[in-house]
């Protein structure tokens, strides 16, 4: 399966927002750290979880879904969302701690929900998978043909949770696309240290459905693979699971000194870097000019930074607005 | 040994864990993050570097299953000491917890032990939201068969530690994350302590009256005590004499100490970071109620955390949290005559 010109653009765009969307955060994310790195000082406290590098996973995936489909997203969200189509102002003012956001400031960076779009995420590691599974199972139940695709770590893969979710999948024929973002690391356990198995592909065997390894951080490989699993799934053939090679080029959280990261990692990573690679298969494709890919990269910037203000103008939550939605 | 060496509660555990684990080979520890990275907050620091990969070891992502082995090694003749990174983690892995380790003493009729700690960080106010920032002693403390320890000092955490290490019970050790003295949180400074070098146990159950008053006792454990200390400095100034003890462990817990010292005030203040109802601070009214309120010349007061799931904005995660100011002004409400 080859993505159409529209589709190039489309995942281009998303990749590049956000890129430019956690770049820009992390920067944000350091003022008022500074000079004693105070985690829970500055305007974006608490954890910061991000993504950059991983964008193929988001944009390859969620270029084939609807606003009726599904996604549960981990705890490092922001590349999932964009691509979704959560709300970016609702986003960040979130993030942000602020009144305005998606959910008033209640739960933040690592708890982003846009009932909207079908969107969720867990600080728990594997926990959106079961969630994903029952929006798969809600939608067969209500003679839908929305599909689910939940996110994990490669390390997610060792928990429970995942097993559980694939064996219930597959038994019930649900329209679930489980898709791993292998980027070797859980938090600093490598994971050759972790997982018993070279590739998590091959756990599908074990619940008889189709698994997929796809090499190297390949938006266009991960474009293909999740082309095949959304088709199976809509036409209620059962789930599949996606295994993608990718990149993170932060540490697990903000502040992370990352001691256990070999030297020289990050920049040999960043030497094929998934966004201009794709970039360069759309010249050389003739699907756009650099112009073109300029003009994306404008647009996308000037609506993170709008994003950004909205959620720096907006004002805090009533500190008795905590008490509030604890209950339908 | 003589030393007056202040460290922090991260250093505190870490070195309790290492002394312990050199002194009986069938100690050790596994978890996430454990090994190569000395802990998330730095309770394990150091200890790959001395003892190696075979005992001090990285676990993948799976509480279920590495908190099950920890059962299993306990019962099997280890010492295993298992992190689970955040309490608030506890839901993958309860099961583990309060089925297998906490009930197989009981279902062996007393005929095998369960000598396992399993150490976890609590608490919040450095904004990280509903699934980071739990305390959730009570969770723990509900359900029969595990000894639940929750240190407020350096001190403390390392004698409490080694009490646990040697328990042939299983231990939940519930250290607080802005108690650990980690470069990246803010903590208070009166969480580190003159800390001894050799090993030495703080025994279970056994209350710290803090600071000695006659006009109100204010009982509180972990993070709390440090508020609650604040507080009695400030009322202090104001001419109330408040009471502070630290009960260090709920599982034992320490009735006597808090019925001593209410007959002695007349007047109760319960503060904690974990949910208010059905909780640590109604199980200490209920021991005053139930030895004799009338000891009480006030209506008692619990300060905890109201029942709602952790914010994440700033302004709603203060409003929620416990401190000085709320204990403050319940002392002044049971003391008119001191109201400003």
């Amino acid at each position: 399966m080859t993505p159409t010109h529209e589709q190039l653009a489309w995942m281009y765009e998303r990749m590049a927002k956000a890129r430019y969307y956690e770049d820009t955060l992390a920067a944000i994310y350091m003022e008022g750290k500074s000079p004693k790195f105070d985690i829970g000082s500055g305007p974006v406290p608490g954890e910061m979880h991000l993504s950059a590098g991983q964008e193929p996973c988001a944009a390859g995936v969620c270029v084939h879904l609807r606003d009726d489909d599904t996604v549960t997203a981990t705890h490092r969200p922001h590349h999932a969302a964009i691509a979704k189509g959560v709300d970016l102002n609702k986003m960040t003012a979130e993030i942000f701690g602020k009144k305005t956001g998606l959910a008033g400031g209640r739960g933040g960076h690592m708890h982003l929900l846009d009932p909207k779009v079908n969107f969720a995420c867990s600080g728990i590691i594997a926990q959106g998978a079961g969630p994903a599974v029952g929006g798969a199972l809600a939608a067969k139940m209500q003679g839908r043909d929305s599909v689910a695709v939940s996110y994990l770590g490669d390390g997610a893969a060792n928990q429970g949770a995942f097993h559980e979710a694939l064996n219930l999948a597959a038994v019930w024929k649900l329209g679930v696309i489980f898709v791993i973002e292998d980027n070797s690391w859980g938090i600093s356990v490598p994971k050759s240290k972790s997982t018993a198995v070279k590739d998590n592909s091959v756990r599908a065997a074990a619940y008889g459905i189709p698994g997929v390894h796809v090499a190297d951080n390949d938006t266009l490989k991960v474009f293909a693979a999740a082309g095949d699993a959304v088709k199976r799934a809509r036409a209620g053939e059962g789930p599949s699971l996606i295994e993608i090679e990718t990149y993170r080029y932060y540490g697990h959280f903000q502040g992370d000194p990352e001691l256990y990261r070999p030297k020289g990692e990050v920049a040999a990573l960043k030497a094929k870097d998934p966004i201009d690679r794709l970039a360069k298969h759309m010249v050389e494709a003739g699907a756009a000019t650099q112009a073109d890919l300029d003009g994306i990269r404008a647009r996308v910037k000037a609506e993170v930074d709008a994003a950004i203000q909205y959620a720096r103008d907006s004002a805090y939550p009533e500190p008795e607005e905590a008490l509030e939605h604890v209950f339908a | 040994m003589q030393s007056n060496r202040v460290l922090t509660i991260s250093r505190a555990m870490a070195e309790a864990i290492g002394q312990e684990m050199k002194r009986d080979e069938r100690v050790f520890v596994m978890g996430e993050d454990i090994a190569t990275y000395g802990g998330i907050f730095g309770a394990t620091t150091g200890l790959l570097d001395e003892f190696g990969e075979e005992r001090v070891r990285d676990t993948p992502i799976s509480e279920t299953g590495f908190i099950g082995a920890g059962v299993g090694a306990a019962m099997a003749g280890m010492r295993p000491i298992v992190e689970l990174m955040f309490v608030d983690f506890y839901g993958v892995c309860m099961d583990a917890i309060s089925n297998l380790a906490a009930k197989n003493i009981y279902f062996s009729g007393g005929n095998c032990t369960v000598p396992m700690v399993l150490m976890t960080a609590t608490g919040g106010g450095y904004n990280d939201a509903g699934q980071h920032s739990q305390a959730l002693h009570a969770t723990f403390a509900h359900l029969p068969g595990m000894k639940v320890v929750a240190p407020s000092n350096a001190y403390d955490a390392k004698g409490l530690m080694i009490s646990a290490i040697r328990d042939d019970s299983p231990v939940i050790f519930m250290f607080h994350k802005g108690l650990q003295g980690l470069a990246w949180m803010d903590w208070p400074e009166t969480a580190a302590a003159v800390v001894p070098e050799d090993a030495y146990e703080i025994p279970f159950g056994k209350a710290n009256v803090l600071r000695e008053g006659k006009d109100v006792t204010i009982v509180a454990l972990s993070m709390m005590v440090h508020r609650a200390m604040e507080a009695a400095g400030e009322l202090a100034k104001e001419g109330v004499d408040a009471e502070v003890i630290d009960l260090r462990t709920l599982v034992p817990l320490d009735r006597e100490t808090v019925i001593a010292s209410v007959k002695k005030t007349g007047r109760l203040i319960v503060v904690d970071e974990d949910y208010s109802s059905y909780g640590m601070t109604a199980e200490i009214i209920a021991s005053i109620a139930e030895e004799d309120p009338a000891m009480l010349k006030a209506p008692p007061k619990r300060i905890a955390y109201p029942d709602i799931p952790v914010p994440y904005s700033r302004p709603m995660e203060n409003f929620a949290l416990p401190d000085a100011q709320k204990i403050m002004a319940a002392a002044r409400a049971m003391l008119p005559r001191v109201a400003a």
